[in-house]
C-alpha cells in the first residue's frame, strides 16, 4: 500500500526485533472473541487515479454550472491562488497545534497576525486564534456573556441566522441558559420597543446580526447604550465579513462572534470556515478558545507563543471556559493571507463593488410588477423582497433556467413565505443579474 | 545551522562532553530568518489582489448606507504586493516543524501522513463550490460522499447511526453526551453525573459539563485500567454514562472492556468511548462489538485529514440504535428511488450543534483516506502497533516504563530516570528538536509523573523509528554525562526557549504600531 513505508520484510525483521512471533502477537492484550476474523465491509483499495475519478463522477452531479443567488450566512467571493498555493506548503498543512513553541514560529506568527487582522476590521481589542464556525462562536461569544454577567438569560433578535439560534438553543437547554427571541421590525432591524428595562434588568446580552439574516444593518450604538444601562452587554454576529470592509466596525459591541468564510475560503458544502470571537481586553480571561501572544527567548529574541492556557480544558478540565481543543488553524491562515493580499484599499473596493451589484440587482428586480423590497433598513449585499408568489415556485422555475434562486426565508419564517434574501457579490456579474431579473420576470408573467 | 531542518546526526552519536561547553549562538545570516510581521512591511499603495472592474454603477456608500454606518478603510490593514505575500508566508513556513518534514510522535494526537491526494479532490469545481443552502436535487453528489463516509465508518466501528455534523472531537463528546441525555430523559431520568477515568483527555470533563452534567473522577488502579470493583461502587442511579479512552491514554487495551460495559447497563448508565485511538483498533476490533453505545472519532487523527497547524477537525458520533431518534438534525438520509436528501423532520433531535452540514471539506478527505484503504486499513492499524512497539523495545533499557503492559499504537515512558540528573521530559522533549524531531507528547496523560507519550503512526518507515530509536539513546546518554546540554535545548532552533511566564502575566495578542 502506498501510504506505508515498510516491505514485508522489514516488518518480520521488526517483528523478530520485538521477540513477538507474529503481529497478532501483539493484539493479544484484545479479548480474542473481539477481535474480528474477516476482512472489514469497505469500498476500496483504490489507486490514487480511481479516488480522483470517484470525486470526479460526484462533482458532476451537484450544482455545477448554474448561477447562484444564496447567500444567507455562505459567500462566493474571489480568492486568490496565492493564498490557496501558500496553505499547501507542507509546513503549515501538516503541522500539530503550536505547542511546542520554538518548533512551530511560522504557525505562531501568522495566528498573531489573525488575531491582529481580526482586531482591525472588527474596531475590537482582542481576537482568539479561531473557533469552529460563526454558529458555534457565537454560541460561546453568549456563554461567555452569561460567564461575565452573572446572568441567565439572553435577548436574541429573530433576525439572527435561524441556524446559528439552532444551535445556541441546542447548548442552552442543559446549561439553564433562558433563550428569548425578539422580533423585528418593518426596517427590518431588531424591535427595540420590545427590549423593555425589566428584560434588559435581568440580561446577560442583547444578542444582534449585522448586517442581519435579512440583509439589514442593525443600529449598534443605541442597542450597546441600551443594554449597558442596565448592566447587559451587546454581542453582535456577523456572517458576511466582508461588509466590514466599508461599514461601520461593530466597536460598540462588547463580544463580536464571526464567520470569517467571505475572507476567501471556498463554500465547500458548509465547511471548513473560521469562526472569531473579538472583545475588549477586559474581558480576555473568559474568552474560549486559543490566544497568541508575543514574547523573547533569553537572547532577546521576539517569539510568539500560546497563552493564558489557564482558559482551556487541557489546564483547567471542567473549570474551562470551553471544551474547544481543536480549533480551524488552517482556515484562519486562509483568511489571514487573503486579507494580507487584497488588503487595506482591496477590501473596501471589494465592499464597494457588492454594495453597487447588491443595489443593481435590487433595482432591476424591483422593476417587476409584484415585487417589492420587504424592509426599509440599509443593507449591505444581500436584501429581502417579497415577490407575489410563493418562493419555492419560482425558484423551481429558476433551476430550469439553471439558476440557483435565492434563499427562502418560509421554512424558519412562516409569515414570510413569500419573501427571498437576494444575494450578490463581486463575483456576479451584470449579464448574470440581467439574466436572472429577466427570468423572474418570465415567471411571475406565466398565468399561475 | 541557519534553518530548522537539521541534518540528522549519525546513528548513536554518544554525547562528548566538551559539547555541555559548547554554547550554540543563533545564526540571522539568512533573510528568512529575520522576517518581521506583514505589518513592518506596509507602504501605502502597494496591494496583492485586484478585483475586475466594476460593470455595474458605482454607489456612493455614505448616501446609500448613511455616515453612521460607514467607515473610511479598515486602520492598519496591510498594504503589500503579491511577491511580498508569497515570500513572507513562505519564510514563515520555515520555521514550523511537520508530517512532511519527518517523524512526529506525539502520542494521542497520531499525526500521520495526509495523503495529497486528498487535499486535490477537496478543491475540485463540483465540490469546492457548493453551497450548503442549495437544493438536495443539485447536491447529490455532496450527500453521497456524506452517506459513503457514514456507511465506512459504521463498518469500521460496528455501530449502527452516525452524525457527522460536529466540527471536532470535542464537539463530538459533547453531541454524544446530549443524545446520552436525551435518550435517558426519553426514559423518565436524565440523571446527574458521568464518570471520567483520571487518564481521561480534558475535553472529556469540558465536555461533560457543557452537557449539564457533573465530573466525578475515578481513579486508575495500579496497572492504569479501570478497576472494575471500584467502578461498581460509583455506578449508581445518578450515574448517566461512563467516558473512556480505548485503547487508554497510555496506549493499553482495557482487557475488562465488556465487563466494564456491563457493570454500566445493568444500572442503565451507558458507555462512550472517546475514539481518540481508534489507530490503534481499525479493522482489528470493534467498539460497537465490545459493549460501546456512543463513540466519536477524530477525522484529523485516524482518518488522515490534516491538523493544520491545530484544525479544522471532525467529530463524527457512532451510537447505537437506542439513541438513533436522538441525533442531531439534519440527518443524511438515502431515500428508496436510491437518492440522497437532508432529513430535518425529527422531533426527538438534540437539535443542531453547527450551521450546515458539518466539516464537509474534513469529512471529504477522510473518505478519500478510506477508499485508498478499504478493507486493508487493518495493514496500518498492524503498522502503527508495530512501531510503537518497536520503539518500545528499542527504548525500555534506557527510560523508565511505569506501565509494563502490551502496548498497543502508542507507548508511554517517564523520566523517572533522567531526573536524577535534573533532566525532565520537557527537556528531552525539546532536545529532540535539536536531532531533526518534534517532540513527544510531554506531561500527559496525567497518572503518569514526567510523561513522554509516544505514538510514530503506521507512516513511519524502519529507517525513520531507527533514527528516532538513536536520537533517544543518545539524548538518555547525554542527559547522564552531559545535562546541560539537554537542560537548555534546543540549540538548532531560529528562537530558543521562549519567556511563557512574561507572555501570561503582560499579555500582548495583537501587533500596534511603534
Amino acid at each position: 500500500m502506498r501510504y506505508l513505508p515498510k516491505s514485508p520484510s522489514e516488518r518480520q525483521e521488526m517483528l523478530a526485533a520485538i521477540g513477538a512471533p507474529s503481529i497478532d502477537e501483539l493484539f493479544k492484550s484484545i479479548p480474542e472473541k473481539f477481535r474480528l476474523t474477516a476482512p472489514l465491509t469497505l469500498p476500496g483499495p483504490l489507486s490514487e487515479n480511481e479516488i480522483i475519478q470517484y470525486f470526479k463522477a460526484r462533482a458532476e452531479e451537484n450544482a455545477k454550472g448554474y448561477t447562484s443567488f444564496l447567500g444567507a450566512g455562505v459567500y462566493s467571493h474571489l480568492r486568490s491562488v496565492v493564498a490557496d498555493a501558500l496553505l499547501q506548503r507542507g509546513e503549515f498543512l501538516t503541522s500539530y497545534t503550536p505547542y511546542q513553541a520554538e518548533f512551530a514560529q511560522g504557525t505562531l506568527t501568522a495566528i498573531f497576525e489573525f488575531q491582529t487582522l481580526m482586531c482591525q476590521i472588527t474596531g475590537q481589542e482582542v481576537a482568539n486564534a479561531s473557533m469552529y464556525d460563526g454558529s458555534t462562536a457565537l454560541t460561546e461569544a453568549v456563554l461567555m456573556a452569561e460567564r461575565l454577567t452573572d446572568r441567565d438569560y439572553v435577548l436574541v433578535a429573530r433576525s439572527v441566522h435561524p441556524e446559528y439560534r439552532q444551535v445556541l438553543h441546542t447548548y442552552a437547554k442543559n446549561l439553564g441558559l433562558h433563550v428569548e427571541e425578539v422580533g423585528f421590525t418593518s426596517s427590518g432591524q431588531i424591535d427595540r420597543a420590545a427590549l423593555t428595562p425589566e428584560k434588559l434588568a435581568k440580561a446577560a446580552a442583547i444578542v444582534v446580526q449585522s448586517p442581519n439574516f435579512f440583509g439589514v444593518l442593525e443600529d449598534l450604538a443605541p442597542l450597546a447604550e441600551a443594554a449597558h444601562a442596565h448592566g447587559a452587554l451587546l454581542v453582535d454576529t456577523i456572517t458576511e465579513a466582508v461588509s466590514l470592509g466599508i461599514v461601520r466596525p461593530p466597536s460598540d459591541a462588547d463580544i463580536v462572534a464571526m464567520e470569517g468564510q467571505a475572507f476567501g475560503i471556498p463554500p465547500s458544502y458548509g465547511g471548513p470556515y473560521v469562526g472569531v470571537i473579538a472583545t475588549r481586553d477586559k474581558f480576555v480571561r473568559q474568552m474560549p478558545g486559543r490566544l497568541a501572544g508575543q514574547t523573547n527567548d533569553a537572547e532577546g529574541n521576539r517569539g510568539f507563543v500560546l497563552t493564558l492556557a489557564t482558559r482551556e480544558q487541557h489546564i483547567r478540565r471542567e473549570k474551562a471556559t470551553s471544551n474547544i481543543c481543536t480549533n480551524e488553524a488552517l482556515y484562519a491562515l486562509a483568511a489571514t493571507i487573503h486579507l494580507c493580499l487584497i488588503g487595506k484599499e482591496g477590501i473596501r473596493e471589494q465592499a464597494l463593488q457588492n454594495l453597487a451589484k447588491a443595489r443593481f440587482a435590487r433595482t432591476e428586480l424591483e422593476k417587476i410588477p409584484g415585487v417589492r423590497a420587504k424592509f426599509s433598513g440599509r443593507t449591505f449585499n444581500e436584501f429581502t423582497l417579497e415577490f407575489p408568489r410563493s418562493v419555492k415556485l419560482i425558484n423551481h422555475e429558476l433551476l430550469k433556467e439553471k439558476i440557483v434562486g435565492p434563499y427562502s426565508l418560509g421554512l424558519h419564517y412562516p409569515e414570510l413565505t413569500k419573501n427571498a434574501v437576494i444575494c450578490v457579490t463581486e463575483t456576479t456579474s451584470r449579464a448574470e443579474i440581467e439574466r436572472f431579473a429577466a427570468a423572474v420576470r418570465k415567471i411571475l408573467e406565466k398565468p399561475l | 545551522m541557519s534553518t530548522i531542518i537539521n541534518p540528522k546526526p549519525p546513528a548513536v552519536a554518544p554525547a562528548e562532553p566538551e559539547a555541555a561547553a559548547h554554547h550554540v549562538g543563533k545564526v540571522r545570516s539568512h533573510p528568512s530568518q529575520n522576517e518581521g510581521l506583514i505589518f513592518e512591511h506596509s507602504i501605502p499603495g502597494k496591494r496583492g489582489m485586484e478585483l475586475p472592474p466594476l460593470d455595474v454603477p458605482a454607489v456612493d456608500p455614505v448616501a446609500a448606507l448613511g455616515a453612521e454606518f460607514t467607515r473610511d478603510s479598515v486602520e492598519g490593514f496591510p498594504e503589500v504586493s503579491e511577491i511580498e505575500v508569497i515570500r513572507h508566508f513562505t519564510r514563515l513556513s520555515t520555521w514550523n516543524y511537520a508530517i512532511d518534514l519527518g517523524m512526529y510522535p506525539l502520542g494521542s494526537c497520531t499525526m500521520k501522513y495526509n495523503p495529497r491526494v486528498n487535499e486535490f479532490v477537496a478543491r475540485l469545481e463540483g465540490l469546492a463550490t457548493e453551497h450548503p443552502s442549495q437544493p438536495a436535487e443539485l447536491s447529490q453528489g455532496c450527500l453521497r460522499i456524506l452517506y459513503d463516509l457514514q456507511k465506512c465508518l459504521l463498518s469500521i466501528t460496528g455501530m449502527d447511526a452516525v452524525t457527522l455534523q460536529p466540527a471536532a472531537g470535542a464537539q463530538g463528546e459533547l453531541t454524544g453526551l446530549l443524545m446520552i441525555r436525551a435518550y435517558l430523559e426519553s426514559q423518565g431520568n436524565a440523571r446527574k453525573k458521568v464518570l471520567i477515568p483520571d487518564s481521561a483527555h480534558g475535553t472529556n470533563p469540558a465536555s461533560v459539563v457543557i452537557a449539564g452534567y457533573e465530573v466525578q473522577n475515578i481513579k486508575s488502579n495500579a496497572s492504569g485500567q479501570i478497576d472494575t470493583d471500584h467502578l461498581r461502587e460509583f455506578v449508581t442511579d445518578d450515574v448517566a454514562a461512563l467516558m473512556i479512552t480505548n485503547p487508554s491514554t497510555i496506549g493499553i487495551f482495557e482487557q475488562r472492556i465488556a465487563e466494564i460495559a456491563a457493570i454500566l447497563h445493568e444500572r442503565g448508565a451507558l458507555l462512550y468511548m472517546d475514539g481518540a485511538n481508534m489507530n490503534a483498533l481499525a479493522g482489528v476490533t470493534r467498539p460497537g462489538d465490545f459493549g460501546v453505545d456512543v463513540m466519536h472519532l477524530n477525522l484529523h487523527k485516524t482518518f488522515s485529514t490534516p491538523h493544520g497547524g491545530g484544525g479544522p477537525g471532525a467529530g463524527p458520533v457512532m451510537i447505537k440504535k437506542i439513541l438513533e431518534p436522538f441525533l442531531p438534525t439534519p440527518v443524511v438520509v438515502q431515500k428508496p428511488d436510491g437518492s440522497y436528501a437532508l432529513d430535518h423532520n425529527r422531533p426527538q433531535s438534540i437539535g443542531r450543534v453547527r450551521a450546515f452540514a458539518g466539516n464537509f471539506g474534513v469529512l471529504l478527505r477522510a473518505l478519500a483516506y478510506t477508499l485508498a484503504y478499504g478493507p486493508g486499513i487493518r495493514q496500518a492499524t498492524e503498522d502503527a502497533v508495530l512501531n510503537a512497539n518497536y520503539i518500545r523495545k528499542n527504548l525500555e533499557k534506557y527510560f523508565d516504563l511505569p506501565y509494563d503492559l502490551p502496548s498497543m499504537h502508542e507507548v508511554v515512558f517517564s523520566d523517572a530516570r533522567q531526573k536524577a540528573k535534573g533532566v525532565n521530559t520537557m527537556d528531552i522533549a525539546k532536545r529532540l528538536i535539536d536531532y531533526g524531531f518534534h517532540p513527544y507528547t510531554t506531561a500527559f496523560p496525567l497518572i503518569v509523573p514526567g510523561a513522554m507519550m509516544i505514538e510514530p503512526t503506521e507512516s513511519e518507515s524502519r529507517e525513520e523509528c531507527d533514527l528516532f530509536i538513536d536520537a533517544m539513546r543518545s539524548i538518555a546518554a547525554e542527559a547522564d554525562a552531559n545535562p546541560e546540554i539537554v537542560k537548555t535545548a534546543p540549540h538548532s532552533t531560529r528562537v530558543g526557549r521562549l519567556d511563557e511566564t512574561t507572555a501570561a502575566r503582560k499579555p500582548i495578542l495583537r501587533w500596534k504600531p511603534a
